[in-house]
């Protein structure tokens, strides 16, 4: 299983330590985004092969960070997977409209996100 | 020796005895001690129900019919049980129109009709002729019996007997002086006859006891008492037929009809609405009415079997008629006081009947045919007479007279045609033919005048062929061969079998078809005829009279002064009278005399209402019109128009009011959905925050519980992380159910007063060790006078606590400094907490104190908490009556500030004082 690059935008601490730990637990490069901001820098330069992304992130949304990964070029392989504690159908579509890959619920079993991380990741 | 003179003087002995009850009854309405406002007096006034009828008819009706006298007691019994709706609805329109008779009150309903008034009062008057025409025969015949005495029988008239030898001529004479004593000394009829009253209560007593005490005597006296009296009628074949109530199903229908009649004639005879409805003083005498009056059918029907079959058995074999029987038994047994008790008690039944039933008829045929009439013809001259009390007063009297008149009359053309209940009965059915408009009125708004007008006068046509017809022809004043072939010979017109109906019973014939043609007339004629404006606001008014507070009759729009106004009122209720009733209503309406009055509506409904009470609604219209005439005479034919034009702007102001109050409940509307959708985003909301720490536990557990090689560090930090969120997930728990308890209400609040500073000194020790972890400074200013508010200890406490633990959260890491202030300004107490942190951006300050909203200390970084603290704070310190506020600027630190209203300092000398 070749190192893929995965980040991880989330303005929770706790929760962010505890995607970031099932991440590299699975053997994987990953970068750490606090806010949209940071999130859109890390994807420019990082180049991630997946975001696992807050859809409620502060100064940008997850929704932005998501059209923008979409709009990218560069970016055509990178699978996004959205998280939002909100679990109304009406966020879901929002989310799978902005082109994100895959949904999980908060709060989410940690042995799934590691299965589901593995499938996108095709690995 | 029964004396012809001792019959006389005892007659007018009694009379003159009534006379002097009815004398006391008015002489103390004048002093304002009505004797009559009892319910006893006024559930004995109702038994001017059972007239002579009654009590010599009933024994006749069931020595040829057995049980068959009981419907028409049976029906006002069941009636009663609906009085309670029905009178009583009446009662408060009757009051609150001032409405004067059954005639007036049809009238009224149906848009102040003249005309329809007129008609009720043509129907009443042919219709209640043969029923007055009963009781001058019942007096007359018992008088001739009793003078006959030791005689039983009779000899029949002598056709060459002229009126001047007739008993009953000078019966309905005396009757005729007598009721004009009784019932037009004064003028305003809604100002009740109360001494009318209570002599008809008094009658109601005498004609009781009298057939109880003949009931008693032929029970127990004649005979060994009912069993007796039944067992030896049993034994007769042609006796015991009679005491099988139901023979056949014809039976059965006329029972059903005779009920169903005497049920709308306890309602619609016109003395019966003139003793229940006009006469009423109190609503609540209904209630004992609705038993007493049915107890009173009962015990006066309790020997009328014992009486009839006594009779039949006694003078089995002789001519005696039964009409007679409760008189000619005593008789028979030389019983002479007992007769003349009788004779006594029968005078009592018929004149009250007479007297009431003549005073409520005079009533409308002055106020309802008579006026209108003179009104209209006359015109101008007539309507600008001085003189009217007297004149109204004159047309009562006469009527009174030509009424008695028209029932001797009557009684002369076709008094033997029938037995005395028979010809009642033809009444009754007449009087049956107002049920539908009275009942429908007060019911259904739809009924229209031109309804009530067809409805009325095709019953009254139908009841004028099918029963008084034939009992005019079967005296011989009408071909007889009429009866028997039909008009021309033709078959199906015949009027006791009509359309080749074959009804045993005259009666229930034409209430059938009667009825058949009013009902279908005045509902069908209803339905497709609408209602004018008047008659809409008039039946709106009858129908809701239960839930109308106030009088909403027709407004009058136009030109019209006070002085005219009073002197129309002055016409009929004399200058005096109407001057006292302007400056009374003036009073009312706070002004301090009648000049200071506009001529508005409502004074114009005054003065119509006044006016009603003497002359009827529908001419009191008509006079009020005319004071408007003689101010403005361009307004002349304004009649409906200058009403039509007020309805308009009542309208207009109606519709006003409903477009308020629409946009009132439109705005009410949009705060509850924007109540809703609030409640919607802090229920998504709070599921979001508690999801957050259920997700880092959740996540850290399943780490922890499958990763068992982690190394104890690790392990360390994330049980570490699962503590701390489970402390912030408790934490919003609390803070969640704390601002439930707060908006709804439900908190707990312990108010005392506080001293401020100390408050503030508990706060800042028990936050210290947080203070001290951090290094930030605090500086306390207490100012010179420590303020003292009312307040929840706690809840201040949790306030104070929330802004130190807020001040720490934002203050930087290093040099930290946190400002504590307490002052006393103006009359309030006022705390502020400063801290040195990053400050706060305007647009933020306004969202801080709203739930769940947050400002970063820094932009990538939430800070801790559940974002209900302020929000908490801010409900806690406006239940206090203070307010709770943020001054800041970025880059310049905050400043959380809260005031509370300060006690009022009291010396401590004053205090213990």
């Amino acid at each position: 299983m070749s190192e893929r690059r995965v980040l991880i935008a989330e303005d929770e601490e706790s929760i962010l330590a505890s995607l970031e730990f099932v991440v590299r637990a699975a053997g994987h490069e990953v970068r750490l985004a606090r806010d949209g901001e940071q999130a859109l820098a890390a994807l420019r330069e990082f180049r991630p092969d997946l975001v696992l992304l807050d859809l409620m992130l502060p100064r940008r949304s997850g929704l932005e960070v998501c059209a923008a990964v979409r709009a990218d070029p560069a970016l055509v392989a990178t699978k996004v997977l959205m998280l939002t504690a909100r679990g109304g159908s009406n966020d879901i579509t929002r989310g799978l409209a902005a082109g994100a890959d895959a949904y999980m619920v908060k709060p989410f079993s940690t042995r799934e996100l590691g299965e589901r991380v593995r499938a996108m990741l095709g690995s | 020796m029964l004396q012809g003179w001792i019959i006389v003087a005892a007659s007018f002995a009694y009379i003159g005895l009534l006379f002097a009850i009815a004398w006391y009854g008015d002489k103390r309405a004048e002093q304002g001690r009505s004797v009559i406002a009892n319910p006893w007096i006024y559930s004995l006034s109702l038994a001017v129900y059972a007239t002579a009828w009654t009590f010599y008819g009933s024994v006749g009706r069931a020595a040829s019919d057995g049980v068959g006298f009981l419907p028409i007691y049976l029906g006002p019994t069941l009636m009663l049980v609906l009085w309670w709706f029905v009178v009583r609805k009446m009662i408060r329109i009757a009051k609150a129109n001032r409405i004067t008779s059954l005639a007036d009150f049809v009238a009224s309903r149906y848009g102040k009709s003249a005309l329809l008034g007129g008609l009720v009062t043509v129907v009443a008057v042919v219709g209640i002729v043969p029923y007055i025409s009963l009781q001058l025969k019942a007096i007359s015949g018992s008088f001739n019996l009793l003078m006959q005495y030791p005689r039983t029988v009779v000899p029949a008239r002598a056709g060459a007997e002229t009126f001047l030898q007739d008993t009953a001529f000078y019966v309905a004479l005396i009757l005729a002086l007598f009721t004009i004593a009784f019932g037009t000394r004064k003028l305003d009829a809604a100002e009740r006859h109360e001494g009318m009253v209570a002599a008809v209560a008094f009658e109601s007593i005498v004609k009781l006891v009298a057939f109880l005490a003949v009931g008693i005597y032929v029970t127990y006296g004649m005979f060994d008492g009912f069993a007796d009296v039944f067992a030896r009628a049993a034994a007769r074949p042609e006796l015991r037929d009679l005491m099988t109530p139901f023979t056949n199903a014809a039976r059965h229908a006329d029972w059903s009809w005779m009920t169903l009649l005497s049920m709308l004639a306890i309602v619609c005879l016109p003395r019966q609405f003139q003793v229940a409805v006009i006469e009423n003083v109190d609503e609540k005498h209904l209630a004992r009415a609705v038993w007493l009056f049915p107890l009173y059918m009962l015990l006066i029907n309790l020997f009328v079997l014992p009486i009839a079959f006594g009779g039949l058995l006694h003078f089995a074999g002789t001519r005696v008629d039964a009409d007679t029987f409760v008189l000619t038994l005593p008789m028979s047994q030389h019983r002479e006081g007992l007769a003349l008790l009788v004779f006594l008690g029968g005078l009592s039944a018929a004149t009250g009947m007479v007297i009431v039933e003549t005073i409520a008829l005079s009533t409308m045929v002055c106020n309802d045919l008579v006026m209108p009439v003179l009104l209209r013809l006359t015109h101008y001259n007539f309507r600008e007479r001085k003189d009217f009390p007297a004149l109204l007063l004159d047309i009562r009297r006469g009527a009174i007279v030509t009424i008695l008149m028209l029932g001797y009359l009557y009684f002369v053309v076709a008094g033997d045609a029938y037995a005395l209940v028979s010809t009642g009965l033809i009444s009754f059915a007449a009087a049956a033919q107002f049920g539908p408009v009275l009942l429908g009125g007060l019911y259904w708004k739809g009924a229209t005048r031109a309804g009530a007008l067809a409805g009325l006068s095709g019953g009254f046509a139908v009841w004028a062929y099918t029963a008084l017809l034939p009992a005019v022809a079967k005296s011989g004043w009408a071909a007889t061969d009429l009866l028997a072939n039909g008009p021309r010979g033709i078959e199906w017109l015949k009027p006791t079998q009509l359309f080749g109906l074959h009804i045993s019973d005259p009666t229930s014939h034409a209430m059938l078809w009667s009825m058949i043609v009013n009902v279908g007339l005045y509902v069908g004629v209803s339905v497709f005829s609408r209602a004018g404006t008047i008659e809409a606001a008039q039946a709106a008014h009858f129908v809701d009279a239960y839930t109308e507070t106030a009088e909403p009759g027709p407004a009058w729009h136009g030109a019209k002064s006070v002085e005219a106004l009073q002197a129309v009122v002055a016409r009929f209720l004399g200058a005096g009278r109407s001057a006292e009733l302007f400056a009374a209503y003036a009073k009312s309406r706070g002004h301090a005399d009648a000049a200071a009055l506009a001529a508005d509506a409502d004074l114009v409904r005054f003065a119509e209402l006044q006016l009603a009470g003497t002359i009827g609604a529908a001419s009191a219209r008509t006079m009020v019109a005319t004071a408007r005439d003689a101010d403005a005479l361009r307004h002349r034919a304004g009649d409906e128009a200058s009403q039509v034009i007020a309805y308009s702007h009542q309208l207009e102001e109606k519709q006003r009011e409903l477009e308020a109050a629409t946009a009132g409940l439109r705005a009410a509307n949009e705060r509850l959905q924007e109540l809703d959708r609030l409640k919607d985003d802090f229920i998504s909301t709070v599921t979001h925050e508690l999801r957050t720490p259920l997700t880092s536990i959740r996540a850290f557990s399943e780490i922890l519980h499958d990763n068992p090689q982690l190394d104890e560090a690790e392990r360390h930090r994330f049980l570490g992380l699962v503590i701390k969120e489970s402390e912030r997930l408790t934490r919003l728990i609390n803070q969640v159910l704390d601002l439930a308890k707060l908006e709804s209400g439900v908190a707990e609040w312990h108010t005392e007063e506080i001293d401020l500073a100390e408050i503030v000194r508990e706060a800042e020790n028990a936050t210290a060790p947080l203070f001290r972890s951090k290094s930030i400074a605090v500086e306390t200013v207490v100012g010179e006078v420590p303020p003292r508010v009312m307040a929840d200890r706690d809840r201040l406490m949790q306030v104070m606590l929330n802004l130190l633990s807020n001040a720490v959260k934002f203050c930087p890491e290093r040099g930290g400094r946190v400002q504590v202030r307490v002052v006393r300004a103006g009359a309030e107490a006022r705390v502020d907490v400063r801290d040195n942190g990053p400050g706060i951006s305007p647009e933020h300050q306004k969202v801080i104190f709203e739930k769940f909203r947050q400002v970063g200390d820094t932009l990538t970084q939430k800070p801790a908490g559940s974002g209900l603290g302020l929000t908490i704070c801010s409900q806690i310190i406006g239940h206090f009556g203070g307010r709770l506020w943020v001054r800041s600027a970025p880059g310049h630190g905050s400043e959380f500030s809260f005031a509370l209203p300060a006690v009022v300092a009291v010396p401590r000398a004053a205090a213990s004082a």
